[in-house]
């Protein structure tokens, strides 16, 4: 159910229903049992930490994704939006994407205070698709 | 002085005649900072603007009447923890105190390194990561004193069995938090200054950030070694912290930072250090901070220690009774008010603490998400984060309903 924000003045609606409801359903949410590639991301400002698995197929192509972590609604919102986008991808298709992607998925400004929150999957994923696999 | 606190005094501070996100400032966050009086701001004015000089190096009018500012405002603060002005040594900060310590320490702790050092998980970073820096650098071990997150820490914590069954030696030091700056739980410091002075025969540290602004405090009365705060906390600028330490170490103690206005005499391969709290405050001190506090410390005593703690007392209580009243809100510490300052810590069931603060702030309800610099105490909670409210003298109740109407809203919101 998509849930009716009150309208506060001058500032833009952070808790759209989209986010809400990705932050209560979040897509391929949990730890995957083969992941090739694993890596979790905190955000030393929270603590919180944002987990993203890859599983990949014989030709180096993400073939299942697996979210995990404790985060705010726009982290895991985000991370959650993300995870769509990254089956059938390889890891240097993943790691090109931009963070004005997830912005963009996303819909809002998530301004100076949560852009971390926003952005901290992004970060994560970065770093796998760079470093490669993983023991 | 009446004991009419909250709207009638907040006319004494500029900020809240602005609004945040259209709404009246509710600010429920000064355990992270306090704001400020318009006479500490006139009072750094007026000192930058006429009196400006820098102390102790020469014999000019304006360095005379900088030192003597900076001066009348070490005797203000000792007078205002019943300690002698030559015990006070003025820092940046409650971490730079704690800091100092913990380099100036080593050096007369008993030298048996398996004499641990004794600390809780109740504190904030700034007593806790020192320690546990200092510990590494001197191959000791931290002792940590057993409690549970809903009582105060007293004396009984350091006579049980697990401190002194995993630690054979009994503690080299105790350092604690007079107050949690997240539970707001008040420690029995006496108890257990006296305690580690009778049974372990050791220095004892206290951190006051969260005490020294809000309740009456005499150091000889807590009978602690040293005892830390923070101007900012209370009224005062930020950039000035305060350092107790009780006479008798002064002498025995080796200064933390050297070079300029520490020293007595400057050989070519040998330095001897200056006498009193001036060895422990090397280089330019930030002068208009120390003045700044030293009128704070007036505008407090104006209104009086007892009144703001029972002011604070009355808001804690409407508080918890105001989150008892919301379903699905869980508070953490002691269940009263009565040995806890202005500071609550909750969570709303099912919503991130950082999405509580960020709907909060759009009805212009400042307050703190997060773990608070406390990571050891939110593993001790089962939390990663916590929503924390902290009041002070310029709170009250339309604070409190703007807080409900608020996380009514963050209920609505999430659906929680």
């Amino acid at each position: 159910m998509a849930m009716k924000s009150p309208d506060m003045p001058g500032r833009e609606q952070l808790y759209r229903a989209n986010i809400l409801e990705h932050f209560k359903k979040p897509h391929h949410w949990g730890k995957l049992k083969h992941a090739d590639i694993s890596h979790t991301e905190s955000n030393p400002v929270c603590g919180d930490e944002i987990g993203i698995g890859l599983e990949l197929d014989a030709k180096g192509r993400i073939k299942s994704v697996g979210i995990f972590g404790l985060g705010c609604a726009i982290s895991i919102a985000s991370a959650s939006m993300l995870s769509d986008r990254l089956i059938g991808l390889t890891l240097e298709q993943a790691g090109k994407i931009d963070k004005s992607v997830v912005l963009k998925d996303l819909g809002i400004d998530p301004g100076p205070t949560r852009m971390r929150c926003a952005l901290l999957v992004l970060e994560g994923l970065k770093r796998i698709t760079k470093n490669g696999k993983r023991a | 002085m009446s004991n009419a606190l909250g709207k009638s005094i907040r006319k004494d501070f500029p900020i809240f005649s602005r609004h945040v996100n259209g709404k009246r400032l509710a600010y429920l966050d000064s355990a992270a900072t306090s704001q400020k009086p318009k006479i500490v701001l006139n009072a750094m004015d007026e000192y930058y603007t006429h009196h400006n000089g820098n102390p102790g190096r020469g014999v000019s009018t304006l360095t005379a009447e900088a030192q003597e500012a900076f001066e009348k405002a070490r005797k203000r603060v000792a007078k205002f923890i019943g300690a002698k002005e030559d015990e006070i040594i003025f820092t940046r900060n409650t971490t730079e105190s704690l800091n100092l310590l913990s380099y100036v320490l080593p050096s007369v702790l008993s030298s048996d390194p398996g004499r641990p050092i004794a600390i809780s998980k109740m504190e904030h970073h700034s007593n806790f990561v020192p320690w546990q820096q200092m510990a590494l650098r001197t191959k000791r071990k931290l002792g940590f004193i057993p409690f549970k997150t809903d009582e105060a820490i007293s004396d009984k914590n350091l006579a049980a069995p697990a401190l002194s069954s995993s630690q054979p030696a009994p503690p080299a030091m105790l350092t604690i938090a007079h107050a949690s700056n997240v539970l707001g739980t008040v420690n029995d410091v006496r108890g257990m200054a006296n305690f580690a002075h009778d049974e372990w025969k050791c220095p004892v540290v206290v951190d006051a950030a969260q005490s020294a602004p809000h309740m009456r405090i005499d150091v000889k009365n807590l009978g602690c070694d040293f005892l830390a705060f923070s101007g900012h906390k209370m009224l005062g600028p930020m950039g000035i912290g305060v350092l107790y330490m009780k006479e008798e170490w002064m002498e025995r103690l080796p200064p933390f930072m050297s070079g300029g206005g520490q020293i007595s005499k400057v050989e070519d391969n040998s330095s001897a250090w200056a006498d009193g709290p001036a060895k422990f405050e090397a280089g330019t001190q930030d002068v208009g901070a120390a003045v700044g506090l030293a009128k704070a410390v007036q505008y407090i005593e104006n209104i009086g220690m007892d009144n703001i703690r029972s002011h604070e007392k009355k808001l804690v209580e409407k508080t918890l009774g105001m989150l008892s009243g919301i379903k699905g809100i869980e508070v953490y510490g002691l269940s009263s008010s009565d040995n806890r300052v202005g500071v609550i810590s909750f969570n709303v069931n099912g919503v991130h603490a950082h999405d509580v603060s960020t709907i909060l702030d759009r009805h212009g309800v400042e307050v703190r998400a997060g773990h608070h610099c406390a990571q050891p105490l939110m593993r001790e909670l089962g939390v990663a984060s916590t929503t924390r409210v902290s009041f002070y003298l310029y709170n009250d109740e339309d604070d409190i309903n703007a807080l409900h109407d608020a996380l009514l809203d963050v209920k609505k919101i999430f659906g929680a």
